[in-house]
This record gives structure tokens, C-alpha cells and sequence, in this order.
């Protein structure tokens, strides 16, 4: 034991640890918190969908050269969140439908793209870490971090901000938008939000891996908790929590930063499936 | 002047006209029961008076002071609410949302009403309680107190007594019309005949694409060709 947490240690000596987990900490936090309703929303994979949108949207930037991924990125994948959580009444392909077009459209166009035109000689090695995230989060700049930390930052404020409005949009659109709380643009900001957070997060566990880390700690949280409030800081805590103690694991035993996340949060999620029955069973 | 007034409104959405020339108002303290079979138009009528939908002509007019953000609205259920997590409270309060304009949290006169609301409704109990936990009747009193934080003045139902045992649904009607009796206007969507001629001082019966009958309640019980449509249920309640 004291061999291990001296480890840890030795490792956060090192700034890219430090980053890896500062970072890894702050995408958790934001993912967890638009899970809540996204999973209420019946959009649990939209995270799916989203990630591989930026994930055709990064192909396409590399294959054009640009220095910096994200200026293409990240408006990319608003315009798709945007198009996908927000239909038109008389849109003829409906919700998931949608999301599973974009989604595999995306991935078989980026791929193809990264396929005509990579410079790289280790392409399957490309396609696997932009996907599963192997090692990006341990290769972070510090702009990049500093990046990151402003983003969630805002993230964090917005849904603060708008934490009402979004808790009652989500419950009753139609209550809402008849009492004169502008639904649409909610939608709109939210849908914003996402696409910024889902960018954010390819970077810790890789595009396939995102729809894990927004829907595992809400389903948990909902377990046990009965108030919007509740679930909402409840899967933030428990998301936080198992993105440092992946991270800390898959340093410590060399594991794949991303799945080693997820394979917490599915620990978290049985724990959590536990303690909700026992205190069901101790109520009634 | 009326709270809310029709004028030849013609409806539809999706390009497909519903009802056509349709005309009536309601005044405050009236209690508007609107009668139909399925598809007569009934929730598209009730989704344009919300300004959810716009008519394909005519017009809507709000009058006697009432904002078009002032109509408290009971919806029917939707399969979002059936699993989500949310006390009572934060329910009912959400009903304020209309007053916070960009003010981000609730201030003490909201959170004093929301209060208020669930304490007229007798739900103050729930108030901790989880939503989707609780029974249809519950359910549907939390609802009625988030409308009663939108509007002192004016509430739509959608079949408020959808899926409800007897006794629930007779304890909700006889809650809305205690609350008509103390100057809220009600507009009622129902099949219940017998509740509508019970407890409504107008009916607007809609079948066919158009409207057969807007009156009151009198008028539609002398009235041939109004109790003509529902002959059964109006000779059982006249007995």
C-alpha cells in the first residue's frame, strides 16, 4: 500500500500528471451534470453521436493541416447538437433516428478522411487513441489546459445560472414555453453546452467512450436520490470520484486512461444499484 | 370584457385543418367545459389558446388585463415525467419560473407561494416527497399547484381526471371547482360528460370540424341539437 501511494507520488511530480488529472476532474464534473438531463431527456446518446461528429470533424482538421483542431472542431459539433436536440415540428427523421444517422455518418466520413489523406505512418494507431483517448489526456499542453479549465468553467457557470429554467424545461416543455419561458432558446443554449462539453471530454476517454461518462454516474445517482438537486450533485461527486481514482489506477497498474474511467463509473453504477435497493427495503 | 376571446379561429397543424370557424369566449369566474371525441380538435383548440400552435386564421384575443403568460396550464402526463426525479417542491416552484424573468433563483415571495399552493391543494405533506412516486390524484394536485403559481387568474386542464380511480377524480373536480367558486376562471378539456354538466357554467362541444354548440349550461340542457350529441349521458343526469 505505501509502495503505491508512493507512486503516486513520484507521478504527480511530473506536470502532465498534474494536467491529466486536473483536467480529468473537470471534464467528469461537467459531463455528470448535462447527464441528468440528457438521460431524462431520452438523449443518452447524444454524447455517442456528438463524439463522433467531432471525431469526423478532427480528421477532416488534420487532413486540412490546421495548427489548432478545435477552431474547426468545436463550431462543428454545436451546429450538430443544435441540429440534433432541437427538430423541427415537421422534421422527418425523428430523435434517435437522427442521432444514429450522424453518428455512424460521421465516424465513416472521418475515418475515410484520415484514410485519404493521413501523413501518418501509424494510422490504426491514430483512429485508436482519437477514439478510446489512450494517451491524450498524458500528452496535454498547458494552453490546452488552460483551455479546458475556461471551458468548464463556463459550462459550470451557465448551467448554474440557468439551473431552474433548465430543470423546468426538461420536466414540461410545453408548461413552460405556455407561461412564457422561451423553451426554444433553452434548448438552444443547452444543446451549445454540450457540444463544448463533448469536445472537451474526447480528450480524457476518446470519442466512443463519452456516452459512458454522461449517462453511467446520472443512472446512479437516480438510484438513490429523489430530488433534481440531489441526483445532480450526487452523479457530479460520484463522476468526479471515479475519474480521479481511474486516473490514479491506470497510472499506478498502466492501464488505458479512458476505459479504466468507465470501468469505474460501471462499478459505481452496481454500487449504487445496491445501496438503492437497501434503502427501499429499510423504508418499507 | 372577456379574459379570452375566439373569433372565427380556424386550426390544424401540419398543414391539416382540424376545426374551422370556431368562435367563443370565456369571462372571469366562468367555468368553460369544452366537450368532443377524440380527435375533434380539443388539445390542438387548447394548445393554440397557450400559443403552442398558431391558428391557421382568426384570432385569439387576451383582454380584462390577462398576459398571454398568465395562463396556468394542467398538461396531461408525458413519459419524461414518468422517471424523473424531482421532490414536490421543486415542482410546484417551478411554476414561478414565468416571474424570475433573468433573475437565476427563486427570491422569498416565490418560494413563500410556492409554499402557499401546496398548502391550498393539501399537499404540503409531499412536499419532500419524490414526483413519480407518488399516485395519479397526488400527481395530479402537484401539477394543479405548479399552475397556480403561474396565474391567479385563468387555468387550462387537460383532462384533469385522466386515469384516475372515482374517488380521486371526484375529489379533483370538486378542488377545481372550489377554486372557480373563489374567482378563477377554468377551462376544462373532458370526456366526462357528466362532470361537465355537473360542475361547468359554459359548454363548448366540438365534433364534426366545427363547433356544434357554445352556450351555457342551460342553453345546452334546453338546447335539442346540443344535447342531441350526448342524449344519453344528459337524460341520466337530468334524472
Amino acid at each position: 500500500m505505501v509502495e503505491i501511494i508512493e507512486k503516486l507520488l513520484l507521478y504527480c511530480q511530473f506536470p502532465f500528471v498534474r494536467y491529466a488529472l486536473a483536467v480529468g476532474v473537470l471534464i467528469a464534473l461537467c459531463s455528470s451534470l448535462l447527464g441528468v438531463t440528457l438521460v431524462l431527456k431520452r438523449f443518452s446518446f447524444i454524447g455517442d453521436g456528438l463524439s463522433h461528429v467531432a471525431f469526423g470533424a478532427m480528421a477532416v482538421a488534420t487532413a486540412m493541416g490546421l495548427a489548432n483542431n478545435l477552431v474547426l472542431v468545436l463550431p462543428v459539433t454545436i451546429i450538430s447538437a443544435i441540429l440534433l436536440l432541437s427538430p423541427g415540428q415537421n422534421s422527418k427523421v425523428k430523435g434517435d433516428a437522427s442521432v444514429a444517422m450522424v453518428s455512424v455518418g460521421t465516424l465513416a466520413i472521418g475515418y475515410l478522411v484520415m484514410n485519404l489523406f493521413s501523413k501518418s505512418s501509424n494510422l490504426s494507431g491514430d483512429v485508436c487513441s482519437t477514439l478510446f483517448g489512450s494517451t491524450k489526456i498524458l500528452t496535454l499542453t498547458q494552453d490546452e489546459v488552460m483551455l479546458s479549465s475556461i471551458l468548464s468553467v463556463l459550462v459550470l457557470a451557465v448551467f448554474v445560472f440557468f439551473y431552474n429554467k433548465i430543470f423546468a424545461v426538461t420536466f414540461d416543455e410545453d408548461f413552460s414555453t405556455a407561461t412564457g419561458v422561451n423553451a426554444k432558446a433553452y434548448n438552444l443554449v443547452f444543446a451549445g453546452i454540450i457540444a463544448v462539453v463533448i469536445v472537451l471530454a474526447m480528450n480524457l476517454v476518446g470519442a466512443l467512450l463519452i456516452s459512458a461518462l454522461v449517462v453511467f454516474p446520472a443512472l446512479s445517482a437516480m438510484r438513490v436520490f429523489k430530488s433534481f438537486l440531489a441526483v445532480s450533485i450526487c452523479s457530479v461527486v460520484l463522476s468526479v470520484f471515479c475519474a480521479l481514482f481511474g486516473i490514479m489506477v491506470s497510472i499506478v497498474a498502466g492501464t488505458p486512461v479512458g476505459s479504466t474511467i468507465v470501468a469505474m463509473d460501471i462499478l459505481g453504477y452496481f454500487a449504487f444499484c445496491i445501496l438503492g435497493f437497501l434503502t427501499r427495503r429499510s423504508k418499507v | 370584457m372577456p379574459q379570452l376571446e375566439c373569433q372565427d379561429i380556424v386550426l390544424g397543424y401540419e398543414g391539416n385543418v382540424v376545426i374551422t370557424d370556431l368562435s367563443f369566449s370565456a369571462s372571469e369566474g366562468d367555468y368553460l367545459c369544452i366537450l368532443g371525441e377524440n380527435g375533434s380538435g380539443k388539445s390542438t383548440l387548447m394548445k393554440t389558446i397557450l400559443m403552442l400552435n398558431t391558428p391557421v386564421s382568426g384570432q385569439i384575443i387576451l383582454g380584462d388585463g390577462l398576459k398571454a403568460n398568465e395562463i396556468g396550464y394542467l398538461p396531461q402526463q408525458n413519459i419524461v415525467q414518468k422517471d424523473f426525479p424531482a421532490s414536490v417542491r421543486e415542482v410546484v416552484r417551478s411554476g414561478c419560473l414565468n416571474r424570475c424573468g433573468w433573475r437565476p433563483f427563486y427570491n422569498k415571495t416565490e418560494k413563500q407561494m410556492a409554499e402557499d399552493n401546496m398548502d391550498r391543494l393539501g399537499i404540503s405533506s409531499l412536499a419532500k416527497r419524490c414526483y413519480r412516486e407518488l399516485s395519479g390524484g397526488q400527481q395530479q394536485r402537484v401539477l394543479l399547484a405548479r399552475a397556480l403559481c403561474a396565474t391567479q387568474k385563468i387555468l387550462l386542464l387537460d383532462e384533469p381526471a385522466a386515469g384516475l380511480d372515482p374517488s380521486a377524480s371526484l375529489s379533483m373536480y370538486s378542488l377545481i371547482s372550489s377554486l372557480n367558486s373563489e374567482g378563477i376562471t377554468v377551462i376544462m378539456i373532458s370526456h366526462d360528460i357528466a362532470a361537465a354538466l355537473e360542475y361547468a357554467s359554459h359548454i363548448l362541444h366540438l365534433g364534426g370540424g366545427s363547433c356544434l354548440f357554445f352556450g351555457s349550461k342551460e342553453d345546452y340542457l334546453k338546447n335539442r341539437s346540443g344535447s342531441m350529441f350526448a342524449k344519453p349521458e344528459v337524460d341520466k343526469w337530468l334524472k
